[in-house]
């Protein structure tokens, strides 16, 4: 009556348990990072967002000297560098899905998710290198 | 990566162009072309920071640039992109704690959007009343 499919599995098969074999994430290697990743720095970006929001208005119409001593003060300084951080890794994750969705072309969708992992990465490390600048006093 | 396999031709399963549009749908596409919208305008976050950290003059030609009538409508429309998205994440929270999916959605839809037009404003009245 047994099926290969229904009933324990052959001992040969494997040792693991349906449980172990998901803690170690099966053929696939890999889970649910990007949707549990996109929640917590959605998250994160909707109360760095607002922090954001208020040193931009602070800066804003501000002279070249008062926009630099704002954007170099330590508070300002770490808070965009966690913006950058956290809205970076998001929009590099909502972008793969969207490339994911709608180019078809195996040669095409590779080249653009290499493309979005450059662009990504440039914007967090030219914006931090900028406000690491301003900030130390280059 | 999910593998995209030779192409075949095999009968589709209707999409898009079949549905009556939903102002729910509607929305959900929004986000995603908020989504896209921000992920560009943050070139724009990275300039002003460069300019900043650059020169006296590299600021000068970023805040011309920002200031200008089309500068102003494009981070006019940043800001809404940014408060759009940020309250359909909030949406997609609710949704996550198994929320909002009775006929409570199309509320939560409308106030998303309401509510970023009016944030948008008021962000935007704050900041030109405080720099004037």
């Amino acid at each position: 009556m047994s099926t290969p499919h229904s009933g324990p599995a052959p001992a040969r098969a494997t040792m693991r348990t349906p449980l172990g074999r998901v803690r170690g994430l099966g053929a696939a290697k890999s889970g649910t990072e990007h949707f549990f990743t996109q929640r917590l720095t959605g998250a994160a970006n909707l109360l760095l967002s607002i922090a954001f929001i208020i040193i931009v208005i602070s800066v804003a119409g501000q002279s070249y000297a008062a926009a630099r001593a704002t954007l170099g003060h330590p508070l300002v300084a770490v808070i965009i560098l966690l913006t950058l951080l956290s809205v970076t890794t998001h929009m590099r994750i909502g972008m793969q899905v969207v490339i994911e969705d709608y180019v078809h072309t195996e040669g095409l969708k590779v080249l653009l998710i290499v493309a979005n992992t450059f662009f990504s990465i440039a914007v967090a490390l030219a914006g931090a290198f900028a406000v690491l600048k301003i900030s130390l006093g280059g | 990566m999910a593998d995209s396999p030779q192409r075949i031709d095999r009968p589709l399963s209707p999409h898009l162009q079949i549905y009556r549009p939903l102002f729910t749908m509607m929305m959900s596409i929004v986000h995603r072309i908020t989504g896209v919208g921000l992920y560009f305008g943050m070139a724009i976050l990275v300039w002003w920071l460069l300019a900043a950290a650059t020169s006296p003059s590299a600021y000068a030609t970023f805040s011309a640039v920002a200031g200008s009538p089309i500068g102003l409508l494009v981070l006019f429309g940043f800001t809404w992109a940014l408060l759009h998205h940020a309250l359909g994440g909030v949406r997609h929270f609710i949704w996550d704690f198994i929320h909002g999916f009775g006929p409570e959605r199309v509320l939560l839809a409308k106030a998303t959007l309401a509510g970023s037009v009016v944030l948008t404003v008021v962000v935007w009245i704050i900041g030109l009343a405080l720099k004037g």
